[in-house]
């Protein structure tokens, strides 16, 4: 049995140690927000955060994340109104929408390491999450937007990120 | 004057032989009952735990395959050139354990490398360190291994080759490379620089991982802490050989020892992972610091230190490299989509948590080793940085991809000759790994 937390609480996953984290969370766990890609790691749809950072749960075995933190899109913020969520939904930044948990995932780590992320920071990082409607003029964009966002937001109040 | 010569040569080799007999002999020494545990001061077995830890016992002496063992019962499995060794067990327990040992068994099994029965034990257990322990920390260590929990518990049979003929061949092996004795410090250095280089001589045994061994398993004298292979890892030098373009200071090597994780060089991966995590973590930061201080001699730190602003400013410039527009390199397109999300970093310093590849000795050694085997295996939160964890990439990349991003990576990152044979080499990494870590999801 492997224990972690998901989203702020103890949770554990019965099963062969070698099982990929993304079958744990939406199979057993239940969550179905974070979606299978290529099963590869290739394409970032079932990005999540382990401990903050942004990590492929499709090629991540549980053994590696026993008492870790994880975040899924569900718990990225608890009324969906992440900084990054907004700006999506402000820019209508998805098309499909079946990347779109994947991309907020990682872009709202990309911002905790980049608070003001350069259009190099911004395809370096982002390089390994496709998307097949191509939206990734709206994605930068919205990156940008929720990055004004944070740090209007840190200078005010206490921040989301 | 035949004659005479024969008696001489035999009457030489009797003589030598006697004494070599004289030189291998050791008598049992009793067995004792244990020991009651209201003898040892809570003091004293807080002392001995904290040389334990210097020590790293558990990570030896605690099975890891087969769903791990219980801590300290042994049956650990140590690949060598010439068989696997499975560790005895070392809790106080009387049948299968050192629970029959006195206080001078355990100091003569680790100061001379000879068990209770009087045998030789083998030199994987590291007693041409151990030797260099004072009595006192030895008195402290059998404290608290006296007081652990008793654990009934035999270990595997060894495969190694040489456990069918009698022992006295390790006295063979002790007498050509066996030096028992105390640590000696260096009055040349200061009090710090020696209680370094008594933990990490002694008790710590960096040596043991980081000096290559000889064909009989001796460390190599003339090469201390140049770098050796251990289970398919690639232990760096740890002298003036190490290849980073940013040099090991204190500071970054305190870091890694004591955190597991060293901002300008990367996460400890591999047989290095316990090490930070579950051992120099637990025993007084001084002592971690003065591991540290010693190593940044070793390696000659400050004088190489200098180069250091202009090797981190090329290797920020070379992380962004080939990540922006249309790249002309497949290479790089393999690496942009596995590998750049996290680690790629921008100016001035990489950010923790994404370890900046250019500046990972993973790239720079003379063997992709330590890149296909995290490449492969990945690093559990508990391992490297605590908390993160990367995925293996066991499933995901075939060797002719990890040979294509190795290649790309040494060619682009560092200004080393490129690696040869890198699919076979990805090839002979991924047998050594025996269980994949990840069902495939594909």
């Amino acid at each position: 049995m492997i224990k972690f937390k998901l989203n702020g609480s103890d949770v554990s996953v019965d099963g062969p140690e070698d099982t990929p984290l993304l079958w744990a969370i939406r199979d057993d766990l239940g969550l179905t927000g974070t979606k299978f890609g290529c099963g590869v790691g290739q394409c970032g749809a079932c990005t999540v955060h382990v401990g903050g950072r942004a990590t492929r749960s499709c090629i991540t075995p549980i053994s590696a994340i026993a008492g870790a933190e994880i975040t899924t899109i569900e718990g990225l913020d608890p009324a969906g109104a992440h900084p990054v969520q907004e700006a999506w939904r402000d820019l209508q930044v998805p098309q499909c929408g079946y990347c779109q948990s994947g991309q907020i995932m990682q872009a709202a780590s990309l911002l905790k390491d980049y608070p003001s992320p350069t259009d190099e920071d911004i395809d370096a990082v982002m390089g390994g999450s496709l998307c097949r409607c191509m939206t990734y003029i709206r994605i930068r964009k919205a990156i940008k937007q929720a990055a004004i966002a944070m740090r209007s937001a840190k200078t005010g109040e206490t921040s989301n990120g | 004057m035949i004659k005479r010569i024969l008696a001489a040569v035999v009457g030489l080799a009797v003589v030598g032989g006697l004494g070599f007999l004289w030189y291998a002999w050791y008598p049992a020494l009793p067995k004792v009952a244990l020991p009651k545990s209201g003898q040892f001061s809570a003091a004293q077995i807080e002392r001995g735990r904290i040389v334990a830890a210097q020590g790293y016992c558990g990570e030896c002496h605690t099975r890891q395959d087969l769903g791990g063992g219980p801590t300290l019962a042994g049956d650990y499995a140590m690949q060598s050139p010439f068989g696997t060794i499975y560790s005895p067990n070392i809790t106080p327990d009387p049948e299968t354990g050192i629970g029959g040992w006195s206080e001078e068994a355990l100091a003569r099994a680790m100061k001379l490398g000879v068990s209770r029965s009087g045998a030789h034990l083998l030199p994987a257990f590291v007693y041409d360190h151990f030797t260099k322990m004072t009595d006192s920390d030895i008195s402290d260590l059998y404290a608290w291994l006296m007081t652990q929990p008793a654990v009934h518990m035999t270990h595997r049979e060894n495969t190694f080759p040489l456990s069918i003929t009698p022992r006295i061949v390790l006295a063979g092996w002790k007498m050509l490379f066996f030096r028992p004795g105390d640590f000696k410090p260096d009055p040349n250095h200061d009090a710090q620089w020696n209680r370094g280089a008594y933990l990490a001589e002694g008790a710590s045994h960096c040596g043991s991982c980081h000096t290559p061994r000889n064909l009989l398993g001796a460390e190599k004298s003339g090469s201390r802490y140049d770098g050796a292979v251990v289970d398919g890892w690639i232990a760096p030098p740890l002298n003036e050989h190490n290849p980073t373009p940013v040099v090991w200071t204190e500071d970054e090597l305190f870091a890694y020892l004591r955190y597991g994780v060293a901002p300008l060089h990367g996460p400890a991966g591999g047989p290095m992972s316990p090490v930070p995590h579950q051992f120099l973590s637990q025993i007084p930061e001084s002592d971690v610091r003065a591991i540290a201080h010693y190593f940044a001699d070793i390696d000659h730190s400050a004088q190489r230190v200098s180069g250091d602003k202009a090797a981190l400013e090329l290797a920020m410039q070379q992380s962004k490299r080939d990540l922006l527009g249309p790249t002309t390199d497949a290479d790089a397109t393999l690496y942009q989509g596995a590998c750049a999300a996290c680690h790629y970093n921008a100016a001035p310093s990489p950010v923790l948590g994404r370890p900046e590849l250019a500046l990972n000795s993973a790239l720079w050694l003379d063997e992709p080793n330590d890149l296909f085997m995290v490449m492969l295996r990945g690093l559990t939160a508990p391992e490297g940085q605590s908390g993160v964890a990367m995925p293996s990439f066991y499933n995901a990349l075939s060797d002719h991809d990890m040979a294509r991003i190795a290649a790309y990576l040494r060619r682009t990152r560092t200004t080393r000759p490129p690696w040869t044979d890198l699919e076979k080499k990805a090839a002979e990494a991924r047998k050594l790994v025996e269980i994949p870590p990840v069902n495939s999801s594909h």
